[in-house]
């Protein structure tokens, strides 16, 4: 009998108030037991305060052709990134 | 090294004319170093080498957990216990990141796990080696985690997003492995003079079998080239056996021990360490499953998972029937 | 040694002694178990056991007075010096009976582990503060994977009813009382085990119902465990396999 527990993404928001971070996958027979599962398997050197699962099969993503039209035209927005924008020494850190 | 002799799935690399316009955009990413992607493009031949490698790869970690496991139940320390066990469990960690990396290829755990026990996939030859005595355990970690480390921090460039991810997140563990096995073989070669005894058979027994992880001689190791076209295999294998050698041996003379092989010798002119060629009919022997320990360890996970079965089954229907009741309730 | 020192450490053995051979029978399914996930946190179990043996066993070294370790206790005292629970010696069985006497272990902890926290003494206080936390999330999985696998399949359900069946009679010598219990409880130390045996009750009883598990009735308990008056014939194998570097090799350093 074919019986593989489903498989599930696990996300992990650390210490320092940073977002939830895509870990890792593992496997597991629900999403509470994924959750004990990624407590075990991804947080044993103290990496995680909160974990997120999504059983892999209901993640939507990007088609690998919207490359060009999804993420090109945020390239060309470099005034976005904080480095395109000389300041004068003079008024300090920033 | 954990992926060893991995056969690559192609009729040997393709000229830029020969390829058609998609597989020449898919190598003209990896040339220019972009990650290849899950849900992008890539050549039937590329898929299946890199679950040949990274399933392989997986395998070996999780066979890799026996000989360790060997000694958890007699490390003569509740420290060393707790480490050793720490270390042993990181190994199964490892294989499961690397059964994931793997999944995204479109092949499931179980799938390879079956062709494992099937005799169909395999694992790295170094763990069918026995560990006798305690310093077995130093050696191993510090040798055999040394030797698939050199390889590892390599393969962290790898074409492959979720296999070099995989690697990235390993390669910060297992610096805990080397060091804890150095230090561990430290206490031995610098402890009584049995202690010691113990430290030198260690080392005596698992150098060859160590520096064979990296595989054949290049001369003699086919399908490389499309391999390393591909960037799933970033340097050859007497490169990455002269780089663990060459870093190796120092700590053996730190250690006070004797060289394992009367041919280890510093050659000036190469700037690098010579050293004997280990006897590799020993080693194609070990791979068709003659090894000391081929048959216990593969009967072992064979056990381990048939024994499981009822439990995952059991765990995934209890899932079920929570999962009925709760639309039920609804 | 004063009847009172005595007496803790009797109490601190015992506490130390559950954990230390239970964290080995556990840490036996290293690379064995079921399902990778499973490896990983039977793992995580025995390694946080072993920590809180370190501590226990600390405390009793520190108690005895005599210079010794933690380790010199582990390793170096015979079978009738173990002061144990019969339960944590039984060997493992099928991943169900492991994990059965997990959760009747963790739940027994979990109840002690709040007592103690409140301990007169401070020393205890503090190991079963830091252990609690840990208790805390053993009791959650194991009963977790209790209630899965007693309400999975028929052949999951039949093999969790017949460990359960195995190991009932080993769960009544965990709330004995005898004089080191009396003393500890009148000290503040330590709880009398048989005020722990109500709220125990309540856990497993609901644990066990929801994974459609039968308690056995009779009220029948193996004990000589914590006394150290008899133990199981397993207890000397585990201890050979432990003890054995330290016994062929002694006086070194690892
Ligand atoms: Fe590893
Ligand atoms: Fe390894
Ligand atoms: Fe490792």
């Amino acid at each position: 009998m074919k019986n593989e527990w489903p498989l599930w993404e696990i996300f992990i928001r650390g210490q320092h108030g940073m977002s939830h971070r895509h870990v890792g996958s593992l496997h597991a027979p629900d999403a509470e037991m994924a959750i004990k599962n990624a407590r075990d398997v991804y947080t044993r050197r103290n990496e995680g305060v909160s974990i997120w699962v999504v059983e892999a099969r209901h993640i939507a993503a990007t088609a690998p052709g919207d490359k060009g039209p999804l993420f090109e035209p945020s390239e060309s927005k470099v005034y976005r990134h904080p480095t395109f924008f000389d300041i004068p020494e003079e008024v300090g850190h920033m | 090294m954990y992926a060893q002799m991995i056969k690559t799935a192609s009729n040997g690399v393709k000229s830029r004319d020969e390829m058609s316009p998609e597989e020449r955009a898919f190598q003209d990413k990896i040339d220019n170093d972009i990650k290849i992607e899950p849900r992008d493009w890539m050549p039937d031949d590329y898929r299946k080498t890199l679950i040949r490698q990274i399933g392989q790869h997986a395998h070996s970690e999780v066979v890799g957990q026996l000989p360790e496991g060997n000694w958890i139940t007699r490390a003569p320390t509740l420290e060393r216990k707790m480490i050793l066990l720490a270390k042993v469990q990181d190994e199964a960690g490892h294989g499961l990141y690397l059964y994931s990396a793997a999944e995204t290829l479109g092949v499931t755990r179980d799938d390879m796990v079956e062709m494992l026990h099937a005799g169909r996939m395999k694992y790295s030859s170094i763990f069918n080696y026995p560990t006798l005595n305690w310093a077995d355990i130093g050696a191993v970690g510090w040798l055999v985690d040394g030797a698939a480390i050199v390889n590892q921090v390599a393969l962290q460039r790898t074409s492959y997003g979720p296999y070099s991810r995989a690697m990235i997140r390993i390669c910060k563990e297992e610096s805990f492995h080397a060091r804890q096995g150095y230090h561990a073989i430290m206490k031995m070669a610098f402890g009584t003079p049995e202690q010691k005894r113990q430290a030198q058979d260690a080392v005596n027994r698992l150098w060859f079998p160590a520096i064979m992880m990296f595989g054949p001689n290049d001369s003699d190791s086919t399908h490389s080239e499309q391999s390393m076209a591909w960037k799933i295999k970033v340097k050859s294998n007497d490169e990455l056996r002269q780089q663990f050698v060459d870093q190796t041996v120092p700590q053996i003379e730190y250690l006070g021990l004797d060289l394992p092989d009367p041919g280890i010798k510093w050659n000036q002119e190469r700037g690098h360490y010579d050293f004997s060629d280990p006897d590799w009919s020993e080693f194609f022997n070990v791979i068709k499953g003659n090894g000391p320990c081929n048959v216990d360890r593969m009967n072992a996970r064979v056990k381990a998972w048939e024994d499981g079965q009822w439990v995952r089954d059991g765990l995934m229907e209890h899932a079920r029937k929570k999962a009925a009741r709760k639309v039920a309730a609804e | 040694m004063a009847a009172d020192t005595e007496k803790l450490l009797q109490f601190l053995l015992r506490t130390g002694d559950n954990t230390l051979v239970l964290s080995h029978r556990v840490s036996e399914w290293c690379g064995h178990s079921p399902i990778l996930e499973e490896d990983i946190a039977l793992a995580n179990t025995a390694l946080d056991l072993i920590g809180q043996a370190q501590m226990w066993l600390g405390y009793a070294a520190q108690v005895q007075g005599d210079g010794k370790s933690a380790d010199d206790l582990a390793f170096l005292r015979d079978a009738w010096d173990f002061r144990n629970v019969l339960l944590c010696e039984l060997p493992n069985g099928d991943f169900g009976r492991t994990l059965l006497r997990q959760f009747l272990f963790d739940a027994y902890q979990s109840v002690l582990m709040g007592r103690l926290i409140k301990s007169s003494d401070e020393t205890v206080a503090g190991i079963a503060a830091k252990a609690s936390k840990e208790v805390a999330y053993h009791v959650e999985r194991s009963a977790d994977t209790v209630v899965g696998l007693g309400d999975g399949t028929a052949e999951s359900h039949k093999r969790m009813q017949v460990a359960l069946d195995y190991l009932w009679p080993y769960v009544g010598e965990m709330f004995e009382s005898d004089a080191v219990d009396t003393a500890m409880a009148e000290a503040g130390i330590a709880p009398d085990p048989a005020s722990l045996r109500a709220d125990f009750d309540a856990l497993v009883g609901r644990v066990l119902a929801e994974a459609t598990l039968t308690r056995p009735d009779s009220p029948f308990t193996h004990k000589g465990g914590r006394t150290g008056r008899m133990h199981t014939e397993h207890l000397g194998h585990m201890l050979a396999n432990m003890q054995w570097l330290q016994r062929a090799y002694p006086g070194c350093e690892w």
